[in-house]
């Protein structure tokens, strides 16, 4: 019989480009995209730049990963939520994002992080 | 309880792989289990045998692998070793290298996991 699966949380909170940490959190999501796990992405603060569209890495030299983001729903990781605040801190709406999300407050990510098994900043 | 512990931090740069290292030592007296401990993104670091501090400071990689010694399974992510430079000629004795899978392994298989770092 199969087991329940966990409640996995993975919290992005740092911008995608300035250092590898959110790629590298970004491919730990991946990984444990196979495992069948119940897993939820928060984007927090400038985490939430990660999603933001029409981003242009070219000049800078490095491998973009934006589009990463819009395969996630092919690893069956679908529960995408962006902090309501950090979003409108920065000047931006849904409509901003490459990946469809759900906007959360602070107080509901919250109580969601509560109910973890485990909890990962990236 | 059964403890996981994520190392994100580089040793000496910053205080998380000393807090992880306290807490396992602290826990593992009061009869817990460690589940394992994983090096990620800086955190490989710690696994470098090649590290070589003032004698009059803690050897922060000689701890990891006495630890190693006693049986509690160190593992390093392969990916973010090999960006750093860390691979099977420079590891460390009683730490091995794999892959993400066993983060999530080990993070499954705790009652609780713990991150040091960010």
């Amino acid at each position: 019989m199969a087991e329940t699966p966990k409640k996995i949380m993975f919290v992005m909170q740092k911008p995608p480009h300035g250092s590898i940490y959110p790629y590298e959190g970004l491919e730990f999501i991946l990984i444990s995209g196979a495992y069948e796990q119940d897993i939820s992405l928060v984007f927090l603060g400038d985490g939430v730049y990660n999603i933001k569209k029409d981003q242009d890495t070219s000049e800078l030299g490095i491998k973009g990963f934006v589009k990463t983001y819009r395969t996630l729903e092919g690893y069956d990781i679908e529960k995408l939520y962006v902090d309501k605040k950090s979003m409108e801190d920065r000047g931006m709406t849904v409509d901003d994002l490459i990946v469809p999300v759900e906007v959360k407050t602070s107080k509901e990510i919250n109580a969601m992080m509560n109910e973890q098994h485990a909890v990962f900043p990236c | 309880m059964k403890f996981g512990i994520l190392v994100l931090d580089g040793p000496y740069n910053h205080e998380a792989g000393d807090s992880a290292y306290n807490f396992i030592a602290a826990a593992m007296n009061k009869g817990h289990e460690i589940s394992g401990v994983f090096f990620y993104n800086d955190g490989v670091l710690n696994a470098t045998k090649l590290m070589d501090p003032p004698t009059d400071d803690r050897n922060i990689v000689k701890r990891w692998s006495e630890l190693g010694a006693k049986g509690v399974d160190i593992v390093v992510c392969i990916a973010a070793g090999k960006r750093r430079g860390i691979v099977d000629s420079n590891l460390a004795p009683n730490i091995r290298i794999s892959g993400l899978g066993q983060l999530v392994d080990m993070t499954l298989n705790a009652d609780r996991m713990i991150t040091f770092g960010a």
